[in-house]
């Protein structure tokens, strides 16, 4: 399937990019995130600690063990600063 | 929400009118209580010793307004509301200036107060926003506090 992937605040920072398309057969959220740390290093250091690490599918904020079936977009970021 | 107010979501970098948007919830006949809340830019930031040069605000558009109009709905089946406006800036702020506005209408105040509040607390910890402080140390994402997650307990069945 090809998803969007979308990275944000120190997320995007570290990865290098705010945006990209991936082709994956990733069941879950975190099957992608397992795929994308074999990447690169900078996947893996941006992906190290993930209790820091928030995810939204289709724009749901959603654990990570989350299901990718039927999505389209699959954002990463840090615990929201909001108000 | 079948018969609440259609709530009114602004995201954008430009700055808003306090006097206008409270204005804006005060045309009902039924309307006996407007709460307003303001959130702005301190001039010393959470961990730093340098005062702040200017803060970034980054959020994930469209996620953002989907995730303030779903509380601002919560909002409404919670409490008997008139009205509801959440507005919230982006980009490059300066200390000083306005960040975010929320603000509540209904027929009597503890309804318009706690859904001010409950809005507040779920816009802290569940609307995509980053900040970034920059100082003339540096530039710092600011670290989400565990008290923010926290306060959501309270409005939790």
């Amino acid at each position: 399937m090809t998803l969007d992937v979308l990275y944000f605040a120190w997320l995007r920072e570290r990865i290098g990019l705010g945006r990209e398309v991936i082709e994956t057969e990733a069941a879950t959220v975190a099957d992608l995130v397992a795929e994308l740390r074999t990447r690169e290093e900078r996947y893996a250091l941006a992906f190290s600690d993930m209790t820091t690490v928030r995810c939204a599918v289709d724009q749901d904020l959603v654990p990570l063990d989350t299901p990718l079936t039927g999505a389209r977009e699959v954002a990463f970021f840090p615990p929201m600063t909001g108000g | 929400m079948a018969e609440g107010p259609t709530p009114r979501i602004v995201v954008a970098e430009a700055d808003f009118d306090l006097g206008t948007e409270a204005g804006r919830l005060e045309d009902g006949p039924d309307t006996g209580a407007v709460v307003t809340f303001t959130g702005r830019v301190r001039d010393v930031p959470g961990d730093a010793d340098a005062s702040l040069d200017h803060m970034l605000i980054e959020h994930y558009p469209g996620m953002t307004e989907r995730a303030l109009t779903d509380m601002a709905r919560q909002a409404a089946e919670r409490w008997p509301l008139s009205g509801v406006t959440i507005i919230h800036r982006h980009g490059r702020l300066a200390p000083g200036d306005r960040i975010m506005m929320v603000a509540t209408a209904s027929r009597h105040r503890d309804a318009a107060f706690d859904a001010a509040a409950f809005l507040m607390d779920y816009l802290k910890s569940r609307a995509p926003f980053w900040k970034k402080e920059v100082t003339a140390d540096g530039a710092i994402w600011v670290d989400a506090r565990e008290t923010d997650e926290a306060a959501l307990d309270r409005w939790i069945d």
